[in-house]
């Protein structure tokens, strides 16, 4: 399981920085790197065996059905990038620990931190492609937190916004790309897709497939034309630079292409696709990269570059490239992360990073001058440094590869020397100054331990390749290829060959490009450049105004129009499809309709006329619609639905006495807005889905369902399986209580939402305009009528108690929680009517806030009750009790969950009424302390 | 006999909320549509319990128990809203 280990460990971490940063910055970042030692030593245990060629598993069945497992493997590649994840990650924690400014906040960074760890750790891990994807997504994610992580930054946040929008992009795109393949082979696991190359080229999805991984692949590791996102990306303090533009993140793409190459790579599509796109962007990345003066952007640009030549080597298809390759991704994580964090040493410093403002810092900072130039002079690709020895092997595969290809190559790497010795030059070399910004000085030791040890990587490799990393070169580069390695040497000396020749030239026209670098300049500022963040942000900008117009034209923000454009699509729809099939009428024999259900029916259309002629008066239309409520109610009672009745009843009441208060801030007439051929429009509209409507529910009532009905399921099960005889109640507590769960859950949300409504107008312009409205209202009448207040205090324990009643006999009579809960809320309301808000509101000691969460709550511990008796969650069970001398009586725990339901509806009804009704206070209403207006027992004293 | 009587008495219910909807209908203000709703629920509280002697159950008598009960809150809130605008004082 230490696979599984090392993938969780800094996830696990992540939860830890947050709390740590209270006990001071040192432990903060030690907790922190902790995790991340623990891991890499978890991985180094593991390394020998993987080095012998062994491949280690570990394998957890997560969603079979879906083929998604949470399988890991570790082999030579794995080993390979798991190894520089964490142990650069280690690096950068430390890196950053003293990087961060005091204003910082260190918690939230090292948790981002370590969320991208994990999910790259997990990447690289991952045996199974679904997997993969969503550590994939999560590297999106959690990057663009770490790039947006100085959020008062406008570059910050636009940057991380764009690194989203192209990663995340080809993320989607990747999706795609998986699935086929998955698709093509019958599996989601890595190591059978590894095995299955034929099957794969020969498929006919092969190209799509193999475009849509390449796209994902590409954004994600900065490929031309998509490369644009990277240097934007540099917004980000500079740890995260090194962290994800050295060794993780780019890197990624760089990754799944090296993962798989042996079913992919080979075919011309291949070679001619990675290839090209490789060769562009290298030569691309480095000229750029010369005429940068933000040091960030320059190294920026150079990682564009070298992830240029690494996807260039995949893409040559060759064994021996994809040995270089893996090489070089050793190199320039080494090389690259050291230049970063010196960058980063310069900009904390120097406070600045452009090239146009230092010089000279040598005198000044000579240890990071020392390691910024054995970094540098690597990335150049200078002989007995790490660089020379994979741009030397690069340049050889160029050669053999193509003429042009060689070219091409060689004046990548020409630029690549004149913009590393830039970098040296320009920074460090050349008078000192007198007016940087800031002091520079060498930092703290802390500061420069990580790119220091980088630094001495780079040497060490550099000299004694074979010995340093020889073993893993030898064990990623059998993963890439899965086959027989290729004869190679890694050593400092080839001999007098082509890449020889190439190296002299790249060296001494790099020389010569830096020499003659000002009167190249004004010819690069001179030629026209497309800007890429104006192309970015201008199609941005082009699909969400897209969007912006698609929405407004489907919903204004006028209901109507939106019900019009639902109900026409849907009437539209059906009537297409009625017409393309065939139809035979009914079998079933139509009920004969008693006098009774005319009456009824009566009520019912000469109500629903009423409220379109009416609507304009809200109250009246309001009225009308409470005769629909109760003839629906009746309605139910006559089809034999009572608990339906008893709910509609209740909500009725409930609704009328909601909508009143609103009613109260709202116009009392709705305003004639709609031109003649609108009403023509929507009354058509209406009518049609309204006989639709009408003719499907006749349709289905006429006929025996297409399907096995499971309402006679319901029926047979409900005693046995529920314990209840109440089949609706047992419906919602138990064969359906998990619907039921999400429901109390959505019900208290939506209670929680009037609250915050409400809450936002007691302050503002809307409080002002509340006050206006509280002016012009006429009052008659007793504000708390003595009849109405001793009626209601009457009626209270009455109601509470048949309240209770309904709720106990719920599971096996009409009733239940839910209608319990709405007829106590009723109870309650009478006493806010009657007594006015103030009055009530003091009188109520438990917070509606709390009896809802109580109600999730309860529901929620009765559901994991089933859990310690081995069951699934909201398993229910019920047994028969007798306590002497009562009668033997049923206590199921579906009475514990129905007490949630109970409460969440109780606490849900009363926040959203009394939201609506605080905000007569804000109105000017005055307060009251006595229940009602008059005192009846002052009465005689007074009139005195 | 009894259900000469029910039948009787279904006619005279059904009736009533025939003349409290023509009422709904016609009346002049809102304050005479609130009684007819306020008179309809009444009337519809009598059909229930006669639908329940007419079945031989008790199951409706609770549910017209119900209505009773909350049937009046309603009307309360309508003249409430009526007379001083806000129901919650």
């Amino acid at each position: 399981m230490s696979l599984v280990l090392i993938a969780a460990l800094p996830f696990i971490g992540a939860l830890f920085p947050g709390l740590m940063i209270r006990a001071g910055r040192n432990a903060c970042a030690m907790m922190t790197g902790s995790f991340t030692l623990l891991a890499l030593i978890l991985l180094l245990i593991e390394a020998p065996a993987v080095l012998q060629g062994e491949v280690i598993r570990n394998q957890i069945s997560w969603i079979p059905s879906l083929g998604l497992h949470a399988n890991f493997f570790l082999d030579g590649l794995g080993l390979l990038f798991a190894g520089m994840i964490l142990g650069i990650g280690l690096l950068v924690i430390l890196y950053a620990r003293f990087y961060l400014y005091k204003t910082d906040p260190m918690g939230q960074f090292y948790t981002y931190l370590m969320l991208f760890q994990g999910a790259m750790v997990g990447i690289v891990l991952s045996d199974n492609i679904l997997l993969l994807l969503i550590f994939w997504e999560l590297t999106s994610l959690s990057s663009f937190l770490l790039i947006g992580y100085w959020k008062h930054l406008p570059e910050g946040r636009q940057g991380a916004r764009m690194a989203l929008a192209v990663t995340g992009g080809g993320g989607l795109a990747l999706i795609g790309g998986m699935l086929l393949l998955g698709g093509i082979v019958g599996s989601y696991d890595m190591t059978v897709i590894l095995q299955s190359r034929d099957v794969i080229q020969a498929s006919p999805w092969y190209l799509p497939a193999l475009l849509l991984i390449l796209l994902g692949c590409f954004t994600k590791s900065a490929q031309f034309p998509f490369h644009f996102w990277l240097p934007h990306a540099m917004a980000a303090p500079t740890p995260v630079s090194a962290y994800l533009h050295s060794a993780t993140m780019v890197k990624a793409g760089l990754f799944l292409m090296a993962r798989l190459w042996p079913v992919l790579a080979g075919t011309d599509a291949w070679f001619y696709i990675v290839g090209i796109t490789g060769l562009i962007t290298m030569v691309l990345g480095a000229v750029i990269a010369l005429f940068k003066d933000d040091l960030k952007a320059l190294l920026a640009f150079s990682t564009v570059s070298h992830l240029g030549l690494i996807t260039m080597l995949l893409g040559f298809g060759t064994a021996e490239a994809a040995v270089v390759a893996v090489f070089h991704i050793i190199n320039h994580a080494t090389f690259k992360a050291a230049l970063f964090m010196t960058a980063g040493i310069v900009d904390h410093e120097a406070h600045t990073r452009d090239i146009k403002r230092l010089g000279g810092l040598r005198h000044l900072m000579p240890i990071t001058f020392t390691i910024a130039t054995i970094a540098a002079l690597s990335m150049a690709g200078i002989p007995l440094l790490n660089g020379f020895l994979s741009k030397e092997m690069m340049l050889e595969e160029a050669a053999h590869t193509d003429i042009w290809v060689g070219i091409f190559a060689t004046l990548g790497a020409l630029f690549s020397v004149a913009y590393s010795f830039r970098f040296i030059a320009h920074t460090f070399l050349g008078p000192k100054r007198d007016d940087y910004p800031g002091h520079p000085h060498d930092p703290g030791f802390g500061l420069w331990a990580a790119p220091a040890f980088l630094a001495v990587l780079v040497v060490i490799i550099g000299i004694l390749p074979q010995t340093v990393v020889g073993a893993l070169v030898a064990a990623t580069s059998g993963a890439v290829i899965q086959a027989e390695l290729p004869y190679y040497s890694l050593q400092l000396w080839h001999g007098v060959t082509p890449a020889l020749f190439m190296s002299i030239i790249a060296v001494v026209g790099g020389v010569l490009v830096l020499m003659s670098f000002r009167r190249m300049e004004g010819v690069w500022n001179a030629l026209p450049r497309p800007e890429a963040k104006t192309i970015f942000d201008w199609i941005v900008e082009g699909i969400a105004g897209a969007s912006r117009r698609l929405t407004d034209a489907l919903h204004d923000g006028a209901i109507s129009r939106y019900l019009m454009i639902f109900a026409a699509t849907a009437v539209i729809t059906g009537v297409v499809s009625f017409m393309g099939g065939t139809h035979a009428a009914g079998t079933h024999q139509l009920l004969p309709a008693g006098p009774m259900a005319i009456i009824g029916l009566l009520l019912l259309t000469v109500a629903s006329l009423g409220v379109v002629l009416f609507h304009r008066n809200r109250l009246l239309s309001l009225v009308i619609i409470s005769v629909n409520g109760l003839v629906i109610s009746l309605g139910f009672v006559y089809l034999s639905a009572p608990d339906l009745a008893l709910t509609q009843l209740t909500v009725e009441v409930v609704t009328i006495i909601l909508l009143l208060l609103a009613l109260n801030f709202l116009p009392k007439e709705t305003p004639r807005e709609s031109t003649m051929g609108r009403k023509w429009r929507d009354g058509i509209v209406s009518v049609a889905a309204g006989i639709a409507v009408g003719g499907l529910a006749y349709a289905l009532m006429a006929r025996d369902l297409a399907f096995q009905s499971i309402s006679q399921f319901h029926l047979d099960q409900s005693y046995p399986g529920g314990g209840g005889t109440n089949v609706v109640n047992v419906i919602l507590v138990d064969f359906r209580g998990y619907d039921t769960f999400g429901e109390i859950i959505v019900l208290g949300i939506a209670a929680l939402a009037i609250y915050a409504l409400t809450q936002t107008l007691l302050h503002g312009r809307a409080s002002r305009r509340l006050m206006e409205i509280g002016k012009g209202i006429k009052r008659d009448g007793d504000r708390h009528p003595l009849m109405l207040v001793v009626a209601t205090r009457v009626m209270m324990p009455i109601a509470v108690m048949v309240g209770v009643y309904i709720f106990l006999r719920g599971h096996n009579e009409p009733g239940g929680g839910f209608v319990a809960g709405l007829v106590v809320s009723i109870a309650l309301l009478m006493q806010y009517m009657a007594s006015g808000f103030a009055w009530a509101q003091a009188r109520q000691r438990a917070d509606y806030h709390a009896i809802i969460a109580s109600g999730v709550l309860i529901a929620a511990a009765t559901g994991v009750g089933a859990w310690f008796a081995d069951r699934p969650f909201l398993t229910s069970a019920f047994g028969y009790f007798q306590i002497p001398p009562m009668d033997k009586f049923e206590l199921a725990t579906a009475m514990a969950f129905d007490l949630g339901v109970f409460l969440a509806v109780v606490g849900s009804v009363m926040l959203a009424l009394a939201s609506l009704s605080r905000l007569a206070r804000r109105a000017g209403e005055t307060v009251n302390d006595t229940p009602m207006d008059i005192d009846p027992s002052k009465t005689t004293e007074e009139a005195r | 006999m009894i259900a000469y009587a029910l039948y009787f008495a279904f006619a005279c219910f059904g009736l009533a909320l025939l003349f409290n909807l023509w009422h709904l209908a016609r009346a002049p203000g809102v304050n005479d549509r609130v009684l007819a709703l306020d008179t309809m629920v009444i009337n519809a509280i009598a059909l229930l319990i006669l639908y329940g002697v007419a079945e031989g159950t008790a199951v409706y008598f609770e549910a017209s128990m119900l209505f009773a009960m909350v049937g009046f809150v309603s009307t309360v809130a309508y003249c409430k809203f009526m007379l001083r605008g806000d129901i919650i004082e």
